[in-house]
């Protein structure tokens, strides 16, 4: 091993290599752009992957931190499948999302970013997703006045999904779970603690 | 042919009341007709799907599936995982690997288990339900099975994403997987080899949040259906599945076009050619009735 410990990288690749998921690979990006032209929301990213791998390399950390880009990820896994060099890019999507959402430099209202939140905290309730809940929750989530118009305008697909037995009105009571939710909770918190305390100060 | 048994792992959208209970319905009796077991991993939870990331973020979330894998290895030893779903099947084999690989994530997931009493070993195969179909099972076996042909349906093959990639299935391309156009015809229909949206993204979890994004995809995929003279789509994915049937109304409005596409599973295939009826097949559950196959399950 190497006794050089002087490093050169711009410290925002330092910080992101460090707290964000699989970001030690950002360094590995040939700038190819088939992730660019593989994405199925390419069109609505103000920058796609290449291009927030070059930003995170030129230490661009504002502009890649309060993007929107990284929300438009559908996980469709396109681009992993394609990348010549093996970059796990949706991952670090995702990484970069949540790293951004911690620091609170994520933009305010992105519709993603708050699906990902009640959908997380919907399955935490009892371990399994209850899907009733998340969906009002969902419809609701900019108000009760926008979610009555949302519920009606989505009536007639929720009255197709009961009539086919894929939604049930008493999910509301409770629904499915595992036995302990105290006991998933638990573990869940500990692992929330631990990712917690790996996460490096660079401010 | 063998008798098989696998430790099952159906994730939450395939219960009761919920958006892909058809899909287990149809899945069972498909199983039951290969002699396939399924012994469901006692207390499951949900396997943070794909968007659980935004609330969870890495390590919480890995956790979510080495749980499963923990109760699978504790309480069906010896059994590969197998799920219908894709994003289950998906979370929990990313979860095997990525702490197979890494060991301080291991170490770190195996602490936050302990205050459940669990231990991850991350030893056992987590499976697709479809790998064992093509792997274990074989077209040729599928096709011994079939007691009433699906004779003269032309059934585009909708793969979707993450049945496809990251994992996929062994030997298939990611860009141009062949193995749904076989069962497709192993059951007796016509398969669309040259469906050009096979693997296109309907939008995932994003049909959600971003609607109007997806439904132009989803549009995208119904279109082409249509236009490769389609009677129905047929996927192996339940958010695939849900995306592209239960939105063809506001898809109508927006595009002003006519769609009426039924969206099935290869289960539901499978479980009317192997001649069991339209409610073993689940026929009932869907938003847009596969009439042409309820007219085979009736006969």
């Amino acid at each position: 091993m190497s006794t050089n410990s002087q490093k050169y990288r711009n410290s925002f690749l330092k910080e992101v290599e460090a707290n964000v998921e699989e970001g030690e690979w950002v360094k590995m990006c040939m700038q190819c752009g088939v992730c660019a032209g593989s994405c199925p929301l390419g069109k609505h990213w103000d920058h796609p992957p290449q291009e927030i791998f070059m930003m995170i390399r030129a230490g661009k950390r504002d502009e890649v931190l309060t993007s929107d880009s990284m929300w438009m990820c559908t996980s469709c896994y396109n681009c992993i499948a394609r990348c010549p060099r093996g970059l796990p890019i949706t991952h670090i999507m995702h990484g970069l999302a949540v790293y951004s959402k911690r620091l609170g430099l994520m933009p305010d209202n992105q519709p993603t970013a708050e699906f990902g939140q009640i959908f997380w905290d919907n399955l935490m309730k009892k371990g399994r997703v209850n899907e009733l809940k998340m969906g009002l929750s969902m419809y609701f989530k900019d108000g009760f006045s926008q979610g009555i118009k949302n519920a009606m305008a989505n009536q007639k697909l929720g009255q197709n999904m009961m009539k086919a037995k894929r939604m049930n009105a008493m999910e509301i009571m409770g629904g499915h779970g595992v036995k302990s939710p105290g006991d998933l909770a638990k573990i869940i918190k500990k692992a929330q603690e631990i990712e917690d305390g790996n996460i490096q100060d660079f401010s | 042919m063998a008798k098989i048994e696998l430790s099952f792992y159906p994730g939450c959208s395939s219960q009761k009341g919920a958006t892909s209970s058809n899909y287990l319905v149809s899945a069972q009796t498909m199983c039951e007709e290969l002699d396939i077991t399924l012994n469901e991993i006692p207390d499951w939870n949900c396997c943070g799907a794909s968007i659980g990331y935004g609330g969870g973020g890495e390590l919480p979330r890995l956790t979510l599936s080495a749980r499963n894998i923990a109760l699978s290895e504790e309480h069906n030893a010896g059994q590969e995982i197998v799920s219908p779903c894709a994003a289950c099947w998906l979370n929990t084999r990313e979860a095997k690997e990525r702490l197979n690989e890494d060991e301080k994530m291991m170490q770190d997931a195996n602490t936050a288990l302990a205050e459940g009493g669990l231990r991850f070993k991350g030893e056992v195969n987590v499976r697709h339900m479809v790998e064992v179909l093509v792997e274990d099972i074989g077209f040729d076996a599928i096709k011994d099975k079939v007691k009433k042909p699906l004779e003269g349906l032309k059934i585009a093959g909708y793969v979707g994403c993450q049945t496809n990639r990251p994992f996929g299935i062994a030997g298939e391309s990611f860009e141009n997987p062949q193995y749904l156009d076989k069962i497709v015809e192993a059951v007796g229909a016509d398969s669309i080899p040259t469906f050009e949206k096979k693997v296109q993204c309907c939008g995932g979890a994003l049909a959600f949040s971003e609607p109007e994004k997806s439904q132009e995809m989803i549009h995208g995929i119904i279109e082409a259906a249509y236009d490769n003279g389609a009677d129905m789509i047929v996927t192996p994915c339940p958010l695939c599945q849900a995306n592209v049937e239960i939105y063809q109304d506001q898809i109508n409005e927006t595009y002003g076009t006519k769609f009426d596409m039924p969206v099935v599973y290869y289960s539901t295939l499978m479980s009317v050619a192997f001649g069991r009826n339209a409610q073993d097949a689940a026929l009932n559950g869907h938003i847009i009735k596969a009439k042409k196959l309820e007219e085979i399950a009736s006969k």
